[in-house]
């Protein structure tokens, strides 16, 4: 299945990034933030795919660890995997977007934090999954599953401890000069995400049936 | 306390039982039928797989591969009640040490939601031989102490299964010969005893049957010979390698299908 | 439910009785706790006197650092000798494993957070003892949080050779809400003028954390555990 869907997805990924420029680039210039201001359109979209990323490892994880379906393991390594890297890009671009906004590059703003927070989760799992030794697949999924319920515990908590992001109302009232471009990068993230994890589980699904290989051989 | 549901079994069935972690193989599509009133005897070199089978014989660890049933039930479908019905004595001897050896046993007993533990626990340590000492901490206990304990431990729940990994390395003779009472005992009582070992000195005159464990392979031993003869011989025979490369898929045997 | 209850109370009772023989967690834990206050002082305290809002985070840390030491020390003890095995072959839900522990866990906190508090107070100046219930509440709540999710990870890590680096590096990312709250909450409380109402809300989110938490790990400790 895996093997078909990814040139669809990648192809639709594809029309989404080369169309995005030019939306992005037509889209009027903010007056306080300027050219800045364009980072939002894959900032923004970076978080919800890294968020996307974050709720398939938690939901595959507790498919894996309560009806041991295999498959699922490996969609909650890959998950786990493009979080982080989309968790990345939301980091870098996010301080860019603060030092022009509040003149510093670092202010623990609110949802920042909750993404470094959650990017430290997500290395947590992968440092376990790596060096946990055997059956620390297992181990891994009750992570995976704890790193899920995390989220709304870390978005009131962060929020309420510190807040000068600005409001998520903005996304919504958005004019719409700067909402198409946005809502089109958002949909070419999600995309990609999908594009990226159906390859991951790709590989992941070779290197098991590799092992099953390897382990029939030696049986004979 | 509401009394354990009877789960009751004189065999115990193996069938392509496989565990592998990874790409490392510790028990290949093992077949293997345990019955009430027999010592079995697994035998093998180290990291042969005996402790990984005998996982998987307590439940604890799931096969990859293939099934255990005890009389008709999985592990799974039995959970608690099973486990009731399983004793396992590991190398490692599952007491603590801070307490004394009658807690030791209490705290078993209480576990195993045992009506009277305090009686029990009496019986129990005077089988051990261990009256006198009840009240002294297990740290202060010598080996041969401690295992006689851990096997008392072990049965006090009175298991069909008993599980032994290595029980003699260590003992001195007077505990060697306790624990081989013991064993008959167990047999003539219609358990089903397991004993992984590589210690054949002992055990030669007890086994009514022996398997051969070698690289999570297990054949049967023969049936001619001294039991020291024929694990030579079966050593001998016992594939020593990975064999050349198959053909095609027709090799592989169940639930092994590399597809 | 009962037999839950007695397997709990047997597990409990099993750890005190070790605990009241060699007294080995608690006077570590103790120590290292009373350690961790002191070079947090030199760290925070100038010109003998503490930096303002200092203690509020001194206390939380020092209760998630010596926690953590606890935890790992707490499972070492089933470990050795192999006796988890022992514990997870017996026939008993095994969620009443994991509260025996968590209970063991709790009360040795409870124990090392009451002179925690009290150096703090001294040490940094703090009014901690101003609204005592609501500190109390706090703590509970608190240390209930981190208690439940590492309590979970430190028994799952046991199978793991590198279990005593894994341990904090998996729990304190995952705690992080507990100690936001944990931390704001008490500087609610000790600021110049305390702000109840925001202390309440801490309170209140502490408390759903504490819930859905120790849930989750009642949900997946027998998972996690088989092989």
């Amino acid at each position: 299945m895996n093997r078909r869907l990814f040139p669809w997805l990648i192809g639709l990924s594809l029309v989404f990034f080369v169309v995005a420029p030019i939306l992005i680039v037509r889209a009027p210039l903010e007056q306080e933030m300027g050219l800045i201001q364009k980072i939002f359109y894959f900032h923004f979209s970076a978080w919800m795919a890294m968020y996307l990323g974050i709720c398939i490892l938690g939901i595959s994880s507790a498919l894996f660890l309560f009806r041991r379906k295999p498959a699922a393991d490996r969609l909650a390594v890959s998950a786990a995997e493009a979080a982080i890297v989309f968790g990345l890009m939301g980091l870098i671009t996010g301080p860019i977007w603060a030092v022009k906004s509040w003149g510093v590059w670092w202010n623990w703003d609110a949802r920042t934090t909750i993404a470094l927070i959650l990017e430290l989760i997500l290395v947590a799992y992968l440092i376990l999954r790596t060096y946990g030794g055997p059956g620390s697949d297992r181990l891994a999924a009750g992570l995976g599953m704890f790193a899920m319920a995390n989220l709304p515990f870390l978005y009131v908590s962060t929020n309420i401890w510190r807040t000068i992001h600005p409001p998520t109302s903005v996304v919504p009232t958005l004019p719409v000069d700067f909402g198409i471009p946005l809502w089109w990068s958002f949909a070419g993230f999600i995309v990609l995400c999908l594009a990226l994890l159906t390859a991951r589980v790709r590989l992941e699904e070779q290197r098991a049936t590799l092992d099953r290989l390897y382990l029939a051989l030696e049986d004979e | 306390m509401p009394p354990l549901q009877i789960t009751d079994f004189t065999q115990v069935t193996l069938s392509g039982v496989s565990r592998h972690y990874g790409r490392r193989r510790a028990l290949s599509r093992v077949n293997l039928v345990l019955s009430a009133g027999e010592i079995i005897g697994v035998l093998g070199p180290n990291g042969a797989g005996k402790s990984t089978l005998l996982g998987v014989l307590s439940t604890l660890a799931e096969p990859s591969n293939g099934d255990v049933r005890y009389g008709d039930l999985t592990a799974s479908a039995g959970g608690a009640p099973l486990r009731a019905q399983v004793g396992f004595l590991s190398h490692e001897l599952q007491l603590y040490p801070e307490l004394t050896a009658r807690e030791n046993l209490e705290f078993f007993a209480g576990l195993y939601g045992l009506d009277r533990p305090a009686e029990r626990a009496h019986e129990a340590l005077a089988r051990a031989s261990l009256s006198e000492r009840a009240d002294d901490l297990v740290e202060g206990f010598s080996r041969g102490m401690r295992q006689r304990l851990a096997l008392e431990r072990t049965l006090l729940h009175a298991p069909r299964l008993v599980l032994f990994d290595e029980p003699f390395t260590g003992l001195d003779e007077a505990s060697c010969g306790t624990l081989v009472t013991r064993l008959q005992q167990l047999r003539t009582a219609g358990r089903i005893v397991v004993l992984a070992t590589h210690d054949l000195d002992v055990v030669s005159q007890l086994l009514d049957r022996a398997v051969l464990l070698r690289m999570g392979r297990l054949s049967e031993l023969g049936s001619k010979g001294s039991l020291r003869e024929r694990y030579r011989a079966a050593l001998a025979e016992a594939p020593r390698g990975r064999r050349p490369v198959p053909s095609g898929p027709s090799g592989s045997g169940p639930g092994e299908s590399p597809a | 439910m009962r037999r839950f209850l007695q397997v709990t109370w047997l597990v409990v009772r099993k750890d005190l009785r070790v605990e009241s023989r060699n007294k080995e967690m608690l006077l570590t834990t103790l120590f290292f706790a009373v350690s961790c206050v002191l070079v947090f002082s030199f760290g925070f305290v100038r010109g003998g006197e503490a930096i303002e809002g200092s203690a509020s985070g001194v206390l939380w840390i020092t209760i998630a650092f010596s926690g953590t030491l606890a935890l790992g020390r707490a499972f070492e003890r089933e470990r050795h000798h192999d006796a988890l095995r022992g514990l997870l072959m017996a026939p008993v839900d095994r969620p009443a494993i994991y509260v025996g522990k968590l209970v063991g866990v709790l009360l040795l906190l409870a124990v090392v957070e009451a002179l925690v508090v009290v150096m703090v107070a001294f040490l940094f100046q703090a009014p901690l003892f101003r609204h005592g219930w609501w500190l109390l509440t706090l703590l509970s709540l608190g240390t209930i949080g981190f208690a439940s999710v590492g309590t979970l990870f430190s028994a799952m890590l046991l199978r793991t050779r590198s279990r005593a680096v894994l341990l904090p590096v998996l729990l304190y990312p995952v705690t992080i809400p507990v100690l936001i709250m944990g931390v704001s909450g008490t500087f609610a409380l000790v600021q110049p003028e305390p702000d109840l109402v925001l202390a309440r809300v801490w309170v209140s989110l502490l408390f759903f954390f504490d819930i859905v938490f120790v849930t989750l790990a009642l949900w997946t400790f027998e998972p996690v555990m088989t092989e």
